[in-house]
């Protein structure tokens, strides 16, 4: 079997994210890393490999985004991932979402002329950064795939895959044959960490830097320029003016919410 | 004036509030067309509704092959829609699902997309908070038909009397779209309380309730408010993923927010910054949340939550 797992390389949100003055996010002032959501997304293609009879199933981790994204690879190929693409150009410099799903679309084109048809491909559920949720959903539509999204639970057996998916209204069950493209959420259970193996084995690993003329992209579709939207600017939300604190003592902490809450009109 | 299709979020016929915001939203850019997809019975229950908050045109389209398929048939269903009609804009709801629609809808017609907007203005400038609510940023679709998915609470509804004018549509749905099959469907258990998202109050919980979650419903129940988690008490299985409040959960914009033993993660606070009024209890000074609040209790949410319910029920007379 042939899975590829999506991962994208982001701004930690932990740091001070913020934008350039194309108003495109900033991915080399601020330190980047994989995505926390696609290490989920990880976990889950190992997991299903593992359960796969005969060691012809592999997993290609594959991160479209700028030279430092290659970590992101990386840390997928130490997790367990057999080998690496990383497609890199400086065309796709702030690609909106059709055009990240297109050139991701298209490396796993590729990725299935090199090694064989992609039996899954397994997303997360959301990048931190972007956080649209639409990839996944995009790049059904462009692999003329079954979507099976926002799977809090993976079962699989042979080429059906069954997931439970969190709706609005209901919890369902959705099943499909495979090939897919699978997305997950971070319910479905931690992810592992690199062994000290797993970091050493990774050196050796398959990885390859595609441009988007190995792919077969147009430049011109991709990019800042060819976006299908324009952000007009970036302000940063003024801070929370501070707020009134209270230590509560002997059941005074109660009584002053409750004013608050009335001179609001909550009560 | 060009119609602008409004993607209908209804339960069983039950018109979601978000619907009514987005019809509101609709007639800024123009004629609000909704789009029901549900049997026709549910559909005539829903009509009137539709009507009052603006809606010109009422879609129906009749949902026996699409029920039981996962996003695609819907994406199928509007990109026929828009072929038939040339509308201005799409609105959808911010859902999971509805943002996977959008998705699939902007590449089916080659148009641009923008989700998770909280604002969009007359001239289709859109509103989005990024980066756990730290950036606002306006961003406007500059081709093809705008495709924008909104988040509840984005506006007020306004009842505006609209024509209502209903009409069939009969979709034809690929075996393409049919692949991602519905195999079981369990119906969330109502909580009796308002739904988290659309709720104008939201008390929530964390690690800090130590799983007795009874302060936090007591005083939600008195507010009339939905009851949120933090991820911990989700993972801790305290309360279902469903109440969960945050990145990987709902994002909710009441209010008011209430933190009860909540620190204020990055993640968490993704999912509430943008309440309006922010309320905090905790034993640290020092958690983050109270870097956010408009008013914080430090102190011990066993004793302060019960106490205040009674105070707020005290007052309500
Ligand atoms: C990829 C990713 C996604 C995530 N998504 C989410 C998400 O969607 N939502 C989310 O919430 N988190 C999310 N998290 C987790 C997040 O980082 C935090 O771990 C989580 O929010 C912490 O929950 P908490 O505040 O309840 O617990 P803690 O951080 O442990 O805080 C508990 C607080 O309770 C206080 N406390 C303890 N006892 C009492 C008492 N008796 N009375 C009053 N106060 C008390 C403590 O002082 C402390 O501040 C995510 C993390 C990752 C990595
Ligand atoms: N640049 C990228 N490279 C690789 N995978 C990506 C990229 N962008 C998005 N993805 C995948 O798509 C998922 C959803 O991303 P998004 O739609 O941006 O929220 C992520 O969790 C990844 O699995």
């Amino acid at each position: 079997m042939n899975i590829v797992v999506c991962v994208k390389h982001v701004p930690d949100a932990t740091a001070d994210r913020r934008f350039e003055s194309d108003n495109t996010v900033d991915r080399v002032g601020v330190d980047g890393l994989l995505s926390e959501l696609d290490e989920y997304a990880i976990e889950q293609a190992l997991q299903i490999k593992e359960k796969q009879e005969g060691d012809d199933t592999t997993v290609t981790a594959l991160c479209i985004g700028p030279e430092g994204a290659a970590d992101a690879v990386r840390k997928a190929l130490q997790m367990g991932a057999d080998s690496g693409v990383h497609v890199s150009d400086e065309a796709i410099a702030g690609s909106d979402s059709l055009a990240t799903s297109l050139v991701i679309a298209e490396a796993i084109k590729k990725v299935g002329q090199d090694h064989g048809q992609v039996d899954l491909v397994v997303c997360g559920m959301a990048s931190t950064d972007g956080a649209m949720s639409v990839v996944p959903a995009m790049l059904a539509e462009r692999l003329g795939l079954p979507q099976v999204t926002f799977a809090s639970v993976v079962e699989s057996q042979g080429d059906q895959v069954r997931v439970k998916r969190d709706g609005d209204s209901a919890t369902e069950v959705i099943g499909a044959t495979l090939p897919i493209v699978l997305s997950v959420t971070d319910q479905t259970g931690e992810a592992r960490y690199p062994s000290f193996k797993g970091i050493m084995a990774a050196k050796k690993k398959p990885f390859e830097t595609l441009s988007l003329s190995d792919i077969g992209v147009d430049a011109g579709t991709v990019g800042l320029d060819a976006a299908y939207s324009t952000v007009e600017e970036t302000t940063e939300r003024p801070p929370r003016s501070a707020g009134e604190i209270v230590t509560d003592e002997d059941g005074s902490g109660a009584k002053a919410l409750a004013e608050f809450l009335a001179s609001k009109k909550f009560i | 004036m060009s119609e602008i299709l409004v993607l209908v979020d209804h339960l069983d016929g039950n018109v979601r509030k978000t619907t009514n915001e987005l019809l509101t939203l609709a007639r800024r850019l123009g004629e609000p067309s909704a789009v029901f997809i549900g049997p026709e019975a549910q559909a005539a229950e829903a009509t009137e509704g539709l009507k009052k908050f603006g809606a010109e045109k009422i879609y129906v389209v009749d949902d026996a092959e699409i029920k039981g398929y996962l996003v695609a048939p819907k994406a199928e269903v509007l990109a026929q829609l828009v072929e038939k009609a040339s509308p201005g804009s799409v609105l959808i709801p911010s859902s999971a699902e509805g943002k996977e629609i959008a998705g699939r809808l902007a590449i089916k017609t080659d148009s641009g997309v923008i989700t998770d907007a909280v604002d969009i203005t007359d001239g289709g400038v859109t509103t989005q908070s990024v980066f756990a609510g730290s950036f606002t940023v306006p961003a406007k679709v500059s081709k093809g038909t705008p495709i924008i998915t909104v988040k509840p609470n984005s506006a007020a509804p306004e009842e505006v009397a609209g024509a209502g004018a209903v009409e069939q549509f009969a979709p034809s749905i690929s075996e393409a779209a049919k692949t991602a099959q519905i195999v079981a469907s369990q119906p969330r258990q109502s909580t009796g309380r308002p739904e988290l998202t659309e709720a104008a109050i939201v008390v929530s919980g964390g690690r800090g309730t130590g799983g007795n979650f009874e302060p936090v419903e007591g005083l939600a129940d008195a507010l009339g408010a939905a009851v949120g988690a933090s991820r911990a008490a989700v993972d801790s299985g305290w309360k279902p993923h469903t109440f969960q409040v945050g990145q990987t959960g709902k994002t909710v914009s009441p209010q008011l927010y209430v933190a009860n033993g909540i620190s204020g993660a990055i993640q968490h606070r993704a999912g509430m910054q943008t309440s309006k009024t922010i309320v905090a209890v905790n034993k640290d000074e020092e958690a983050p949340i109270f870097e956010l609040v408009d008013f914080g209790v430090v102190g011990d949410l066993h004793t302060v939550l019960p106490a205040l319910t009674e105070e707020v029920n005290k007052r309500k007379g």
